[in-house]
């Protein structure tokens, strides 16, 4: 058994660009179902608005990748305003129900054969970073270089992205913290309680949910954003629904309606799932016998290392429903 | 001793003001802040609230009674534009309400509270005051971001929420969550919270429900004390004590319509409000019932 490979590994899943592009996501998700509420099941529809806002850049439109920050932001609150509008005056659930049938509608869009020019069909988009490469180069983060020492080795590549991505999450994060902080993160904590006391206070329910659920949607285009980055690429199925409830879970686990949970939650859910798969990996090396009977061969890794992580969550929500960072005093009152 | 006499002032004001007033429903009052017609609402075959004429003397403590079901808290959610009515028309101060969306109507000046307290449990108690006040900077996400923009306007309401606070006996809860409140705690904090509005109508459904009797007293007294600044009260309450107690003007209503209005003691023998209440004719008041 390699332990060193394992912790470098974990290691590497605890901080990697898997934890960043989950917490920039989960940062803005938070916003919306955290703070004020809002079943948002679409995360990853707004996520693919940022990845396609950069693609289509040198795909489609012939212009410079970075007018895709906007052009991906712009999507977004595109997308708020066609979920929101319809749902938001409505019961949560009706949000939910649109928000994942939304995203999937994205997915299934941007991946079908008819709008290959725009999007580039099942294959998605490619080549498109090079100017994102450029500047790490440039700055002395070379592509093709080694950084670092047992047990953070990143190639230049890696470690671009990564410091970008923190970046972004330290900004993101901070500027939400600053809002929750403020009379308008106040009012949307009281939505959340109860809508009908805030309306009767004069507080417009509905533009303050709509804001919300914007503005958690930029945040996780912002995501979608740093995932293409990191990968280059731009593949519809990477926006899958699976992608959403990865994120919410992420977010559960690191705790509600704390900007610090929705850090920490999704670096504890890669950190983990990183060492759980390599750990079961090396186990696997030979099929596990008990007597005649094969306990696990390593093509069943995968499976049983999402079997563990279901079995962690469960564990979770039962001895620590707040998650890591949450407020357990808070959670007393559910109940009224 | 001054507090006690202007009260008194007060209530002899607006007892005077309703004194010549006819004992009959639908009354025109002198001086009317708010004005309803024709308003209905259908609950499928069910005729809610059915309402020919009302009007609420402004100034004065109005009550709303009437037996269970008999559509005080849907006119409520009418009049606040909390529900929409089948046909009619309402006004505020002058001003036609049927177009104004609920959260309007507290800028406007007219705010509410419910039958079942809501106090949002998981924010303090003085977030949940704070979170009264109208027109704050800070509730503009991009204000919200910079401090020094709504911090000075924070500290003033601050003041004044603690004011209030200290006025409803809840000072020592300052900080506490919501959630940890008695349910008549709850009462109290809903009702300073409504006030931070700064109402001209503050309109209370059912404020004496699951309130111990020492702290019914101290309601009574706010009440008053809110008349006594100017603004002017409705209130829905089963606590015939109490309407008895503070209020200027009843208006019974029964089966969504109303039936009658008057001064408490003249509707207290009303034999149309005792029929209404206990089905036959007891010809015995009903505060004498208790």
């Amino acid at each position: 058994m390699d332990w060193s490979l394992i912790i470098e590994n974990s290691i590497k899943g605890f901080i990697g660009i898997n934890a960043v592009y989950f917490a920039v996501a989960a940062i803005g998700l938070n916003v919306q179902f955290g703070f004020t509420g809002l079943l948002n099941f679409g995360q990853a529809g707004f996520m693919a608005c940022g990845a396609y806002g950069l693609g289509m850049t040198a795909h489609y439109f012939g212009i410079s990748m970075w007018w895709g920050i906007p052009i991906g932001i712009g999507f977004s609150v595109l997308l708020g305003f066609l979920m929101g509008i319809p749902t938001l005056r409505l019961r949560a659930d009706y949000l939910a129900i649109v928000t994942i049938a939304s995203a999937e509608i994205i997915r299934l869009v941007v991946r079908s054969v008819k709008f290959k020019t725009y999007f580039g069909g099942s294959d998605g988009i490619n080549g498109f970073s090079d100017p994102f490469r450029k500047i790490g180069d440039d700055i002395g983060i070379v592509q093709a270089n080694q950084y670092g020492f047992w047990p953070l080795r990143f190639t230049g590549r890696e470690l671009w992205t990564l410091v970008v991505g923190w970046v972004v999450v330290a900004i993101v994060a901070y500027f939400v913290y600053l809002l929750m902080k403020s009379p308008w993160g106040r009012v949307l904590k009281a939505i959340r309680e109860d809508e009908d006391a805030v309306r009767s206070l004069g507080k417009s329910v509905f533009s303050y949910k709509m804001q919300s659920l914007i503005l958690g949607g930029a945040i996780g285009t912002m995501s979608g954003m740093i995932f293409a980055l990191d990968r280059g690429s731009v593949q519809p199925d990477n926006y899958s629904r699976d992608v959403t409830f990865y994120i919410l879970t992420a977010l559960v686990l690191g705790g509600v309606a704390k900007v610090s949970g929705s850090i920490v939650g999704p670096m504890i859910f890669w950190g983990i799932f990183t060492f759980m798969d390599n750990f079961l990996r090396q186990v696997a090396k030979d099929p596990v016998h008990l007597g005649n009977f094969t306990i696990m061969k390593s093509t069943q890794v995968g499976q049983l290392n999402y079997m563990l992580i279901g079995l962690t969550l469960i564990l979770l929500m039962v001895y620590r429903p707040q998650g890591v960072f949450g407020n357990r005093k808070e959670m007393a009152f559910d109940g009224h | 001793m001054d507090i006690k006499a202007s009260l008194s002032t007060a209530t002899s004001a607006a007892r005077l003001a309703l004194a010549g007033v006819e004992r009959t429903p639908g009354v025109i009052k002198q001086d009317a802040i708010l004005t309803a017609s024709g308003v209905r609402r259908e609950f499928g075959g069910i005729v809610a609230v059915d309402v020919e004429h009302v009007e609420i003397q402004r100034g004065s403590i109005t009550a709303l009674i009437g037996p269970n079901g008999a559509g005080k808290t849907t006119l409520f959610n009418l009049l606040t534009g909390f529900d929409t009515p089948n046909t009619g028309s309402w006004s505020f101060n002058g001003r036609s309400m049927e177009k104004v969306a609920s959260h309007k109507t507290a800028a406007l000046g007219m705010v509410r509270t419910f039958q079942l307290t809501k106090s949002l449990t998981k924010l303090s108690v003085i977030e949940n005051m704070r979170l009264g006040a109208t027109d704050q900077k800070g509730e503009k996400w991009w204000n919200g971001l910079f401090g020094r923009v709504w911090k000075a306007q924070e500290a003033s309401i601050t003041e004044r929420a603690e004011e209030l606070l200290n006025r409803f006996t809840l000072g020592h809860m300052r900080d506490e969550y919501a959630g940890a409140l008695s349910g008549g705690q709850r009462k109290l904090l809903e009702m300073a919270r409504a006030l931070m509005t700064n109402p001209t109508l503050v309109m209370l459904d059912e404020p004496m429900a699951g309130v111990n009797p020492a702290l019914k007293q101290s309601l009574n007294e706010h009440i008053r004390g809110l008349r006594d600044q100017g603004m002017t009260v409705l209130f829905v309450e089963h606590d015939m004590d109490m309407v008895h107690d503070v209020s200027d003007w009843v208006i019974v209503m029964a089966e969504g319509r109303i039936i009658a209005e008057g001064t408490p003691e003249d509707i207290s023998k009303n034999p149309a409000v005792i029929d209404a209440y206990l089905g036959t004719r007891q010809g015995q008041s009903l505060l004498e019932d208790e």
